[in-house]
């Protein structure tokens, strides 16, 4: 099965992040196929390397980064979403004149036809949000 | 055709798990995770609802929100069905589609 | 599996108070590129979504309302309401603005693609379709 996973919401405010992290990890220990993570609204958060949890907590950053990192996994900040939260690559630090990047590795900012062109490829879209 | 739904939201907060079970039709499945585990919980006002919609329709819990909630086992609604992430994943695959009643 | 998809967004939230719905909105208009089968639902808070008359000169917010009125131009075939969600609201069809569209190619035009539903048609639209996205 070849799934898209939409994640609506930020690390730590809400559990929806971790929630779509278990799943993916899960399907992913079993051997299905993601073919794209896409973050949008306060999701795009989850893409920030400057995240820094107490130490007694989970880092969900870098959960992210490591799974996708065993698996090649794509994950996706929203480009909208991500301008108006502050989530910055090189090219938009470039484009925008921004000072600064912050976006954690393995992440990567594109348009939400990412999400639209996930949504056909895969078989199932599943949405975790508030 | 059967659909898995997703409730996220405590049936005491908002009305998606009312929502999920108004708009499912007879053989689908309902998937309680995060807050929405609250509404597999026996003695409540939701319970009632919840066991019209396990007349014709399955209703499963995660396991791992169940336990960090402290509902104990005998204090979930005969019928509904726990899972972990992987049976959260064998349900997506084994229904036709995911809607998420968020 | 055909290349066309039936596309179903659900519009459960009311706009203003969170961004859900102006930034759901945006996925639509993104979307039309992929020449999808597409039909937005509103029901509970997200029929205010529809209301005619918002008026953001004095909140300092972003007026979306008048790209409701362009989605015809954008491939969305069809906006159904939850009447159920409508009477809870004290609102009828005559509160909601009107949307246009029409088949460039055939000409067909449908003046008000706002379409009120009951509960049956809104179970039944919703397993017909073939992605739902949520937000």
């Amino acid at each position: 099965m070849k799934l898209a996973v939409q994640v609506n919401e930020g690390p730590y405010q809400h559990q929806a992040t971790d929630s779509a992290y278990h799943f993916t990890k899960a399907a992913l220990e079993k051997g299905h196929e993601v073919f794209r993570v896409f973050f949008y609204h306060d999701g795009v958060l989850n893409g920030t390397r400057l995240t820094t949890p107490p130490q007694d907590d989970r880092n969900i950053v870098k959960r992210w980064v490591e799974l996708a990192e065993k698996y090649d996994l794509d994950l996706v900040l929203c480009v909208a979403a991500a301008q108006r939260r502050g989530l910055v690559d090189e090219g938009e630090a470039q484009r925008n004149g921004k000072d600064a990047t912050n976006i954690a590795p393995k992440f990567r900012i594109s348009g939400l036809g990412q999400l639209v062109e996930a949504a056909i490829q895969a078989d199932r879209l599943v949405v975790f949000g508030d | 055709m059967a659909d898995l739904h997703t409730v996220n939201k405590s049936p005491f907060e908002k009305n998606s798990l009312e929502a999920a079970i108004k708009f499912s039709l007879a053989g689908s499945s309902i998937l309680l995770i995060e807050d929405g585990v609250y509404g597999a919980m026996k003695g409540t006002v939701a319970e009632d609802m919840v066991k019209g919609a396990l007349g014709d329709r399955k209703v499963y819990a995660l396991k791992s929100d169940v336990m960090a909630r402290a509902i104990k086992a005998d204090r979930i609604i005969d019928g509904i069905e726990l899972v972990d992430y992987t049976g959260f994943v064998d349900l997506v695959e084994a229904n036709d589609k995911v809607q998420a009643w968020l | 599996m055909s290349d066309i998809k039936k596309f179903m967004y659900l519009n459960r939230r009311a706009p203003y108070g969170t961004i859900y719905a102006w930034e759901s909105l945006e996925v639509v208009l993104i979307g039309a590129a992929f020449d999808q089968e597409v039909s937005l639902i509103f029901m509970d808070d997200g029929v205010f979504q529809l209301v005619k008359g918002s008026d953001t000169s004095q909140s300092d917010m972003k007026n979306f309302m008048p790209t409701y009125r362009t989605l015809g131009d954008y491939g969305v075939r069809h906006l159904y309401v939850d009447k159920a969600s409508l009477e809870a609201r004290g609102l009828t069809q005559e509160d909601l603005i009107e949307v246009a569209w029409e088949d460039f190619e055939t000409e067909e035009e449908v003046d008000n693609i706002v379409e009120p539903v009951d509960a049956d048609q809104v179970a039944q639209l919703m397993a017909e379709s073939e992605v739902v996205f949520s937000f």
